[in-house]
């Protein structure tokens, strides 16, 4: 596993406690897993994302990632209807390991409520955070 | 006592080193009010001696001899076991290992179960089987709930024609988590009558074996028409894998699980366990399977390797949302069958298979001639059902004395059928054993 | 000689079976063929498998050069912790061969099974005793299969007093086959965390416990080693609230003949006789998983059960309220026919392996506490937690450290387990092994460590001396090939 310092974190994302990031494209939100999460799960094998058309509230699980020792939540960032998915997870689980920001995010989203947004972390925050917890 | 090497010098001064004064002083975590005031009040300890003459005598008082003659199948089949397999499955290398988790020094292990794996798919005709679960009952309630955990739905339709002891295990593994169990009758042909499944819309599965409790083949074909295109999983499963030496196997007939008892492959009847339950299913099913997989793989110098593999699906790792709660299954039997599997071959396997048939046929024959009804007219393969006249009972009994066991009474699982037997025969049985039961049957 | 026992030797190649062999050839005689054949129908007829065709040599030598890549118990230590790997006698393999047991067909007429009823009887008298319960089935297969028998009892138990129970509690240091076996019967876990003494508090069961909360799961001793202490509160708290108490028995090697788990309050407990009964584990089975209970449980016992009267054995199916049937005949017979004769064969000693076992263990972890971090520094019982705390700044990993050991000689200990210890190394030696073993053990690991501050890259590639270095298991699962064919 890397030091935090060997992490990327971008700033023109949001970041959850749960270690999901979401970012606004056109009026929909982009989401994957931070650069963090990939890291503390390990190679990824499998990738379940959610089904498109699925609705879900903010901070409800929509998918699973597997390592191969390890199972992680997705944490739907804010609430919303699916309106795509990454079909190239299930080829090339290993993109979310080596792009978590790019070509391995998982789903995209109709927010129900754009202000959502706004309460997840800025990047300094979320590094804030990762800093504490392994104090 | 030989399996404990400590002597009261090593004891001595281990106990110093663990800072107790004695034995007893090793447990002073243990609240007083926690302690056992009694001795543990036990037979023994026997010499080994002693042990063998004490086992030795009650094995003696079994109906499982050189003499005895027991036609029964229903679940658990007397084969022979060459020496070679016996022999090679108490090497103490794959008996005295753990599971698999260390790959590194488990090859054998491993690559022993990778062609296990190989071989069920092939005989029944599957994508992919697992490394075993318990024995062929617990892996039909496994393939019910991974049926359920598919499709989504909590309801199924089993053959009253699979084995009443599987079935009621179906009821235990089901009943608790409210599914509804709908039982397919038989029909007069010994098959199961699929007449009440006009539709499988709101089935998670539709399950059938083959052959049957009966002994008689199912039309597998039929069922694979009526759940294909549907949500329902087809479940077929067996007591008898010998039969798929010789009968095509449920793969090809559209099954999505086929799932059964593999005792008849070189493992021991052990008075019905351990048994083996082989389980397979089809590649786009696989994360949804029950218990262990082996997969191929290479290690850091590119060399070829087998790894426990998917164990995402499993308890240790995802708890109570695991695909099943099995941790230990039945690896060994595993082995065993594997090994029983290869000395047989292909060839092996089918002119086994025949020989099972021709066996059972020539005896159902013999029966048929000596004035007994074969009340079903489907096809079989190695058991069969036979209609006694009244007062045979008597007959059966006395035949008991002189060590021959003629079949399982079949009215204690189905009422209507009082006076119905159900008679095995194997390669066990020469010519002159069956012409002999049959003269005995006769009186 | 090199001290340890981990050397080079020569490994033998041995490709898969489906890439040997000849069409033709036989490894089995056939019995011979006293009968016409009979008519068939032909459009029934399969192909059969594609099993390759190989001579018995063939045979014999490929499982033999496999055979010889493996570990297992009689190669050497094998401190797994939890698991229990000791010694697993020879006599009961002749005991469970005997032609009378190995031969029995389960539909035997009674009077023809007498010897396997007696020893069934005789064994859940035993295993009553060594456990302080009431009533045993031994019909389970294995640990987990007991633990389902175990909540099925808890199920039918809350159903007879008519009410419905939806939750269990289960601490965070279970085995993953608790909350499994659990959500089988529909309980949705409520899990609970150990205190700084690694041990469950009163406190935190009474605050998670209610009336729809059917009862508790405990490991006891727990995985961490250690003996629930506050037992008799935490089951005095479940039971005032109309919950019960269930054990998981894993761990019963550490207080044969020192605690009697029925009379500290447990309700339900499973055993492993493939652990504390010494049956081979067999590279993952075959094994069982005795369920024993109190006497207010035992209507609800799987059938059927094997009934005495006036020394005849019978097996009755008359139990109305048991919870049904879990195997397809009566468990596994030839586990039980071992586990029965190891017992006559140790009787009363017993209590001696139990006390060993935590003597090894208490002994391993003093000699090691110096070289790796001990969470808790207390005494344990039949095995010790250890982690990889102290290797962290050398970036060396309780993965690592293990896979090193093999190259010395030993088996790896059971490692990342419990969850509650971040990189555990779980240790459990078991009776039976001696002191120098033990000794050589803890050299051994000394070994490794001193070398993870000098070469960790070796520790990172170990082990070295294997038929095949560390797996590419990530590949295997993205991809998994599952079959040859």
């Amino acid at each position: 596993m890397k030091e935090i310092s060997e992490l990327l974190f971008p700033d023109d994302i949001r970041y959850t406690k749960d270690h999901e990031w979401a970012r606004l494209e056109d009026g929909t939100v982009r989401i994957g897993i931070s650069d963090y999460a990939q890291d503390q799960l390990g190679d990824v094998v499998f990738v379940e994302v959610p089904e498109v058309g699925a609705t879900f509230n903010r901070g409800e699980e929509c998918g699973t990632l597997e390592s191969v020792k390890a199972v992680g939540s997705l944490y739907i960032p804010v609430s919303g209807e699916i309106v795509a998915v990454n079909n190239d997870l299930e080829e090339s689980p290993a993109l979310v390991n080596s792009a978590p920001y790019g070509g391995g995010w998982i789903a995209e989203v109709k927010p129900s409520d754009l202000s959502e947004l706004d309460t997840l972390m800025s990047s300094k925050d979320y590094l804030e955070m990762l800093k504490g917890m392994t104090q | 006592m030989r399996y404990l090497p400590q002597t009261e010098e090593d004891i001595a001064e281990m106990l110093e080193v663990a800072g107790a004064a004695d034995l007893e002083g090793l447990f002073s975590s243990i609240p007083d009010a926690c302690r056992r005031r009694t001795d543990l009040n036990l037979p023994g300890p026997l010499t080994e001696w002693e042990l063998n003459d004490a086992m030795s005598s009650m094995a003696s008082a079994m109906g499982a001899c050189h003499e005895c003659k027991v036609y029964i199948g229903a679940g658990s089949y007397e084969h022979y076991i060459p020496a070679s397999v016996s022999y090679l499955l108490g090497r103490s290398e794959f008996s005295t290992s753990y599971t698999p988790y260390q790959p590194e020094i488990s090859q054998g292990t491993l690559q022993a179960v990778f062609e296990y794996q190989s071989f069920v798919a092939s005989l029944l005709g599957m994508e992919v089987a697992n490394a075993s679960l318990y024995d062929g009952a617990s892996a039909l309630a496994e393939a019910l709930l991974m049926a359920a955990r598919v499709s989504r739905l909590k309801k199924v339709a089993v053959s009253s024609l699979i084995h009443p002891f599987h079935r009621r295990v179906v009821r235990t593994y089901l009943e608790p988590a409210g599914f509804e169990i709908v039982e397919l009758p038989g029909g007069p042909d010994g098959r199961t009558d699929l007449g009440k499944l006009r539709s499988v819309e709101g089935f998670a599965a539709v399950a059938v074996q083959s052959p049957n409790f009966f002994g008689c083949i199912e039309d597998l074909a039929a069922v694979g028409n009526l759940t294909r295109d549907s949500h329902a999983l087809f479940v077929a499963s067996f007591t008898e894998p010998l039969a798929y030496g010789l009968y095509k196997s449920p793969g090809g007939f559209g099954a999505d699980i086929v799932c059964g008892e593999g005792q008849s492959f070189g493992i021991p009847q052990s008075y019905g366990g351990p048994g083996l339950g082989m389980f397979a299913s089809l590649k786009k099913h696989v994360r949804s399977m029950p218990g262990r997989l082996v997969g191929e793989t290479t290690d850091m110098d590119g060399r070829r390797g087998f790894v426990l593999t998917l164990a995402t699906r499993e308890q240790h790792i995802r708890r109570e949302k695991a695909t099943s709660n099995i941790c230990t299954n039945s690896g060994l039997c595993a082995v065993t069958s594997a090994m029983y599997m290869a000395s047989l071959g292909g060839t092996g396997l089918r002119e086994l298979a025949r020989l099972n048939y021709d066996k059972s046929e020539y005896l159902k024959k013999q029966l048929r001639g000596a004035g007994f009804a074969i009340p079903f007219a489907s096809p079989t393969f190695n058991e069969f059902v036979v209609r006694f006249p009244a007062g045979f009972e008597s007959t059966y009994e006395r035949l008991q004395e002189q060590r021959v066991v003629a079949g399982i009474p079949l009215a204690a699982y189905y009422p209507e059928l009082s006076g119905h037997y159900l008679l095995c025969v194997t390669e066990t049985k020469s010519k002159r054993d069956l012409d002999a039961l049959a003269g005995m049957l006769k009186v | 000689m090199n001290e340890f026992g981990g050397t080079t030797g020569l490994i033998l190649e041995e490709p898969l079976l489906t890439e040997k062999g000849k069409k033709g050839r036989m490894g089995m005689s056939l019995p011979r063929r006293d009968i016409e054949r009979a008519p068939m129908d032909e459009t029934l007829k399969g192909e059969g498998p594609r099993l390759p065709d190989l001579s018995e040599v063939e045979v014999v030598r490929h499982y033999t050069r496999l055979s010889t890549w493996n570990f297992g118990v009689d190669t050497g230590l094998y401190p797994l912790g939890s698991c229990t790997m000791k010694y697993n006698p020879k006599t009961n393999e002749r005991q469970a061969a005997l032609t009378g047991f190995a031969g029995a067909h389960p539909l035997l007429p009674e009077k023809l099974s007498q010897g396997a009823l007696k020893i069934m009887y005789e064994l859940e008298r035993f295993l009553a005793e060594i456990t302080g319960m009431d009533s045993v089935s031994l019909q389970p297969s294995a640990g987990a299969h007991g633990e389902f028998a175990g909540m099925l009892v808890f199920h039918a138990y809350h159903k007879s007093k008519g009410s419905n129970r939806t939750k269990i509690i289960v601490p965070d240091t279970a085995h993953g086959t608790n909350p499994a076996s659990a959500a089988l019967c529909g309980f949705s876990p409520v899990n609970v965390k150990s205190n700084e003494r690694g041990v469950l508090s009163p406190e935190a069961i009474a605050a998670v416990m209610d009336e729809q909360t059917a009862g508790i799961m405990v490991t006891n001793p727990n995985t961490l080693g250690f003996f629930e202490e506050n037992i008799k509160e935490i089951a005095e708290i479940v039971h005032a609230r109309g919950g019960l108490v269930y054990a998981d028995g894993a761990n019963m090697n550490a207080v044969m003949g020192i605690v009697s788990m029925g009379d500290i309050g447990i309700d339900v407990l499973h055993l492993n006789l493939h652990k504390t009964f010494s049956t081979p584990h067999g590279g993952g089975g075959p094994g069982a998983g005795p369920v024993c209970v109190k006497r207010h449980l035992e209507r609800f016992l799987p059938v059927p059960r094997v009934v005495e009267q006036g020394g005849r054995y019978r097996l009755s199916y008359d139990f109305p309220h048991s919870i049904g049937k879990l195997h397809a005949f009566y468990g596994n017979v030839g586990i039980m026919i071992r586990a029965y004769s190891y017992i006559l064969s140790l009787g009363p000693e017993l209590k001696r392996v139990s006390q060993l076992a935590v003597l090894n263990a208490n002994y391993v972890k003093e000699k090691l506490k110096d070289t790796l971090h001990l969470p808790y520094d207390r005494p344990c019982m039949h095995e010790c937690v250890f982690s990889d705390k102290l290797q962290a700044p050398l970036k060396v990993t309780t993965l690592d450290m293990v896979k090193r050991l093999i190259d010395y000689g030993f088996h790896p200990p059971t490692i990342y387990f419990p969850l509650v210890v971040h990189g555990a190394i779980m240790i459990e030696p078991t009776e039976t092994e001696s002191r120098e073993e033990i000794d050589r053990f803890i050299r051994a690991f000394k070994e490794v460590v001193k070398e993870a501050g000098e070469d960790p890259e070796r520790l990172h590639k170990a082990p070295h001396s294997t038929k095949v270095r560390r797996l590419d298991e990530t590949a295997a699962a993205r991809n998994p090939r599952l079959t040859c064919f």
